[in-house]
């Protein structure tokens, strides 16, 4: 005996022909004109979908190199990582003048004269440090606002999270991968007040321009400044560390070969700059320099 | 109708004391394959592709070609017949065209290439190819497989087809089933992935280019014959459930084999017989259909909840030893039983071959002595295969080399460590050499609709030689296909078919009835149910042996089960919904007409020949014994109507250069 | 063994869905997991429920149509595929999350079913060799270094499952295109469509909505086919190389 039709569902078995004349766009427009049951919840799954399915064949034939990187999350990834290692190789210059701290105020003081006179004659003076300054401005713009579009683009990717609560991996890296985004947020945050602390003196405790030495020792002479520095130089170091091995990938120097190699390079450099970085409010809170 | 067909013709051999109805079979008019040219048989593939009609380029848009099916016949048809120009709209149930089944084929593909210096040549491997098929292919055809094989090396490699190679760079070989030349081409264990993935970028780069218009998840439900020529096909869109109809100038089959009317076999879960059935239906006529190939070495099953079975690659047996215990029951763990209380029947009945007879041999003789109560294992339906006597020969380093991802795959499905513990194995079914009847130029007998593959019945004969699916896959997809089918669509122009001809209403009206009758039946039993019930049935009555009161059992048994599946079937949702147990049910009822067709073929071939063994038909010795009078010939079967006895029609097959001789392994 | 299963529910890719929980008895270890859910489905077809539908098809681990996410993770806690994972790494009395792959290019279809056409666009975008039918040198005229052939063969192993898009938290494609590229950029044969085969599919692959690489490693670890890491390197290097050549 057959079930009652209102335990089957409606049978919209709607069937159409579609002869040899009819072209792609055929089914699209038929779609609608269909009645109840085929202009369905597939129809809209695909007309709403039709948008990123645009093809793009023929980028290679796109105007402009900027403009092709800037457009690709494989372009960005590089400008991410350009603009990483330049900052980078600024932190490595950076820590050894800072190091300097521990020879005595002349030798600071000194070295941060002698960072206006580079390039000179040729350079103006101070104008070399106005150039690294613009670069590295650049660098930091170029690299937040590339992380920002992916992240948010990686964020639009996956807009469902799973149900189930995940179980960390035990693969390597893991929680400096994971705290890139937020690491970041706090390094930028950092860098606004570290600018303001010791490069325009603003809400340096002593504030004295020319006089780096005394206003590093004043800034390390309160509690904030050490815990902000510290935590700051932290997250820096996972940052490296995830960051640096990041960077070869995404230029495409890693491969199986060199996988380790780079890992423990980023490790190493971690590890120095951090080191490296946080030994000043420690030597200051020691009273090894004062 | 049913009255004309019921006639037996006097020279038929007429069942006697037929129960049913369905084996009163009439012998029709003998068929003969008109589009193979005479001649010698190495000239006769260039004769046909000189004397075939073309199709001017700037006409072939105007041609539009269904293909159905994106295996490696379907997907390398679809890609170069786009590539000449036509207009080709393209089907399969899967969700993406990479996922065809010839992606599980693991061990390679022969071609006579002779990189080895060893003697091989196109000749070499049609006499083997005639010989393995056991005298029931047709010359022509096999020769034209053997010459294309060079050629198909030639376009995967320039595809990208990642095959292994040796250190100077050149492509690497072995040796494969048995044969005596090195002609196998290889990626790993992984040949069949490899070659699906070339010819599905291949396709790929069409759907891209608007050249082919490709429908995943749309299932063919039936065929439309207008005017006594296919025409099209009525497709289900297995998403929103929507039947649709699409025509065409001709269409081409590539829908694989029909293994799964077993219900458990080496084929994916959702490959199935509908689309050849549904054709056959339709006036194509199905060839010997009982024509199908067990593997020994598969991983047995492991309990009622088995969904299929999987594969091992038969060079397991190069170094393994085959054996049960002597005494009946016996199920002390495999260590402990002593060497004197081990029978290696294998090497006990074929003492010149041991483990690496046929597959059919090895197949058969597992059977027997799990039947003798001998097997082992949860059911006792396995035999050891023993690695230990390997082990200590060739040392742990030396197998894992050659075995480690085989053992690894066995370990992972069995918890069983077979460095330690012997495996357990048992034959399954693998491929069917039976499919639609094509002639020389691949067209069944319905005017403009070919077959391709493992669909059609063509090149292996009996039995199917290791490595040779892949070869016959691609020599119909990528050159024989696209070189006939110009001659078919150059010789008849046609006219639009209107919407609403009454052939197509007709075929639609077909397929949606049946739906609805799927989805509203007040049931009780799923479709899966049914499915494993026939798979029982036909592997215990036409499986690896068969007996004329076993296959009479069968076919009592299966049109009554037929009968129930149509009262008891339950399929719960909607037609307009993907709907996964509509899909199923749908197939289960192709499977189980299907499995009286190939019943019936078994029975009425009396003799044992390659895959198909009669208990009635052997040697002295016990082995399969053909009777190469009375059945050189291919049984290809007409439908007359569901559960009416069919139409046998019989082309003969002739010998000129391979002359038939006994298969002997002893 | 007796199981607590969660399952993702959603009848068409616009409805709602939920987790629903089944109780499953007598489950056999030597079970695979999706014979767990074949068993599951016979109990509810026969109460007149609906099924629940998943992708699945050769059940060897090569065709690539199952995926679900398990507890988690993608095809579960083993490195293969959901086919064939075995109840035995299961205990009795646990709660099993079975989710479908989660990724705005991966629209779910039902259930468990997710539309993964978007890698077929990437695919058809440039991941072939231009070699029509019949116009192919003889296979031997061009040797193809073994270490090439090697790289190219271990990277051509994808099954297109997309599991890497599933364990990405940027939802990202990167593992699977760059199996693609680095397939058949090693080849020989693959050399002439080199630079326009990189930029086309990266292309298509930001098309499609997928999202970009942060170098997690999650798709790695999930991939049950073992596509490594370093060929995401290796493709960046090879669009990089692209884009300076053509890039104007």
């Amino acid at each position: 005996m057959p079930r009652p039709l209102s335990t089957v569902g409606s049978m919209a078995l709607v069937t159409r022909t579609r002869t040899r004349s009819d072209g792609r766009g055929s089914r699209a427009a038929g779609g609608s004109a269909d009645g109840p049951g085929s202009g369905g919840p597939g129809d809209g799954a695909a007309s709403g979908a039709a948008a990123r399915r645009t093809p793009v064949r023929g980028a290679a034939r796109q105007p402009s190199l900027v403009t092709l990187v800037w457009r690709s999350t494989v372009g960005k990834k590089a400008v991410m990582a350009v603009t990483g290692l330049i900052m980078l190789a600024y932190l490595v210059g950076h820590l050894l003048g800072n190091l300097k701290v521990f020879f005595g105020p002349d030798d600071m003081n000194g070295y941060a004269h002698w960072l206006r006179t580079i390039g000179e004659p040729v350079l103006h003076h101070g104008w070399f440090i106005w150039l690294a300054r613009v670069v590295l401005l650049a660098a930091v713009v170029l690299h937040g606002v590339s992380a920002y579009q992916l992240s948010r683009r990686g964020g639009a990717a996956r807009p469902v999270a799973y149900a189930h609560p995940r179980r960390p991996r035990n693969h390597r890296g893991d929680y400096a991968t994971r705290t890139m985004r937020w690491g970041g947020v706090i390094l930028a945050l950092f860098l606004v007040w570290h600018l303001l602390d010791l490069t325009t003196g603003t809400v340096n405790p002593r504030g004295e321009e020319g006089h780096p030495y005394e206003n590093i020792v004043a800034t390390f002479g309160t509690w904030y400044g050490n815990t902000v520095y510290i935590v700051a130089m932290l997250a820096l170091g996972l940052h490296v560390r995830h960051g640096f091995w990041s960077a070869a990938q995404t230029l495409g120097v890693n491969s199986a070969r060199l996988d380790r190699g780079l890992k423990l390079t980023a490790n190493g450099l971690a590890l120095v700059l951090t080191a490296g970085f946080v030994s000043i409010p420690l030597a200051v809170m020691t009273g090894v320099v004062s | 109708m049913a009255d004309a067909h019921s006639t037996t013709a006097a020279d038929g051999p007429r069942e006697t004391g037929a129960a049913a109805p369905y084996t009163d079979y009439a012998v029709g008019a003998p068929l003969v394959d008109t589009k193979a040219p005479d001649g010698p048989v190495a000239d006769r593939w260039k004769r046909r592709r000189f004397e075939a009609k073309l199709v001017n380029p700037a006409n072939r848009r105007k041609h539009t070609v269904i293909v159905v099916g994106t295996g490696l016949a379907g997907g390398a048809a679809g890609a170069s017949l786009a590539e000449q120009g036509y207009r080709v709209v393209q089907f399969c149930y899967q969700d993406s065209p990479r996922r065809a089944h010839s992606i599980a084929a693991q061990g390679g593909i022969n071609a006579a290439k002779n990189y080895r210096n060893d003697g091989d040549s196109v000749h070499r491997l049609f006499y083997d190819t005639v010989k393995g098929g056991d005298f029931r292919s047709r010359e022509s055809n096999v020769h034209r497989l053997a010459e294309v094989s060079v050629e198909i090396i030639d376009q995967c490699v320039a595809q990208g087809v990642p095959f292994a190679r040796e250190y100077g760079g050149l492509l690497d070989t072995r040796s494969f089933g048995g044969v005596q030349v090195s002609r196998t081409f290889y990626a790993r264990g992984q040949t069949g992935q490899q070659l699906l993935l070339g010819a599905y970028q291949a396709l790929s780069r069409q759907i891209a280019a608007g050249s082919v218009e490709m429908h995943p998840r749309t299932e063919m439900l039936d065929l439309v014959v207008v005017d006594g020529r296919a025409r099209g096909i009525v497709a289900r869109d297995l998403v929103t459930g929507r039947v649709d109809t699409y025509l065409a100038d001709a269409v081409v089959l590539a829908t694989g084999g029909y293994g799964n009317v077993f219900h458990l076999s080496t084929n994916a879960k959702n490959s199935n017989a509908t689309a050849v059935w549904r054709a056959h239906r339709r006036g194509a006529h199905f060839a010997n259909p009982c024509f199908t190939q067990i593997h020994p070495t598969c991983i047995p099953r492991a309990g009622d909840h088995q969904s299929k079975l999987t594969l091992m690659s038969e060079s397991l047996r190069n170094d393994g030893r085959i054996w049960v215990p002597k005494a009946r029951g016996d199920d002390r763990p495999p260590a402990t039983i002593p060497e004197d209380e081990r029978d290696y029947y294998l090497e006990r009945q074929y003492p010149s071959f041991g483990n690496l007879v046929p597959r059919d041999i090895a197949s058969r003789a597992a059977k027997n002595v799990c039947d003798e109560g001998r097997g082992v294992g949860p059911g006792g339906q396995g035999v050891y295969l023993d690695f230990a006597d390997a082990l200590a020969r060739m040392g742990r380093a030396a197998v894992e080399a050659r075995y480690g991802n085989l053992f690894e795959m066995y370990e992972r499905i069995t918890a069983e460590n077979p460095y330690e513990v012997p495996m357990r194995i048992y034959p399954a079914i693998h491929y069917t050499m039976g499919g639609l009847w094509v002639d020389y130029d691949l067209q069944t007998t319905v005017p403009g609709l070919f077959a391709v593959g493992e669909a059609n019945f063509s090149d292996h004969g009996a039995n199917r030689l290791g490595a040779s699916a892949l070869m016959q896959g691609l020599a119909d997809g990528y050159f024989v296909l696209p070189a006939t089918l110009n001659d078919y669509l150059a010789g008849h122009w046609h006219d639009e078919v209107p919407d609403h001809h009454p052939a197509v209403e007709e075929a639609v009206g077909a397929v949606t009835d049946r739906l609805y009758a799927l989805l509203s039946n007040d049931g009780d039993r799923t479709p899966d149910s049914f499915h494993r019930e026939l798979g029982e049935v036909m592997w215990d009555e036409c499986g690896m042996s068969r007996t004329e009161p076993g296959l009479r059992k069968a076919l009592d048994r299966i049109p009554a089960l037929r009968e129930e599946f149509w009262r008891r079937v339950r399929v719960p949702g909607s037609g307009e919904a993907l709907n996964q147990s509509l899909e199923k049910a749908n197939r289960v009822a192709d499977h189980l007409e299907l499995a009286e067709l190939m019943c019936l073929d078994a029975l009425h071939r009396t003799e044992s020949c390659g895959g198909h063994f009669r208990e009635e038909s052997r040697t002295a010795d016990g082995e399969a014994a053909r009777d190469d009078e009375a059945f050189s010939y291919v049984a290809a079967w007409e439908f007359t109507g569901t559960g009416r006895p069919p139409t046998l029609h019989r082309e003969q097959l002739t010998f000129e250069y391979v002359h038939p001789t006994q298969r002997s392994y002893t | 063994m007796n199981l607590h299963l969660r399952i993702w529910r959603q009848p068409g890719p616009d409805a709602e869905g939920a987790m629903t929980t089944y109780e499953m008895t007598g489950v056999s270890p030597d079970m695979s997991f999706l014979e767990m859910l074949d068993t599951l489905n016979e109990e509810l077809a026969e109460r007149g429920e609906e099924p629940v539908a998943f992708d699945h098809d050769c059940r060897e681990g090569i065709c690539g149509a199952c995926g679900m996410v398990i507890n988690g993770q993608p095809h579960g806690p083993e490195r293969t595929t959901a086919c064939q994972l075995h109840m035995r790494h299961f205990a009795d009395g646990d709660t099993i999350d079975v989710e479908p792959w989660r990724a705005a290019a991966f629209p779910v279809v039902r259930d468990l079913v997710v539309d993964r056409s978007a890698f077929d666009r990437i695919i058809g975008s440039g991941g072939y060799v231009t070699a029509p039918t019949g116009s192919a040198p003889e296979a031997h005229a061009t040797p193809v270094p073994k270490a090439a052939a090697d790289t190219a063969f271990e990277n051509a192993e994808c099954i297109g499952c997309g599991a890497c898009v599933a364990a990405c938290p940027n939802g990202s494609a990167m593992l699977f295109t760059s199996a693609k590229v680095v397939h058949l950029n090693s080849l020989p044969q693959g050399a002439p469509e080199r630079e326009t085969r990189v930029l086309d599919m990266v292309g298509q692959m930001d098309a499609e909505g997928f999202g970009g690489c942060t170098n997690t490693g999650e798709c790695a670890t999930a991939c049950p086919k073992g596509i490594p890491l370093p060929s995401i390197a290796a493709m960046n290097r090879e669009y990089l190389r692209a884009a300076r050549r053509t890039g104007r």
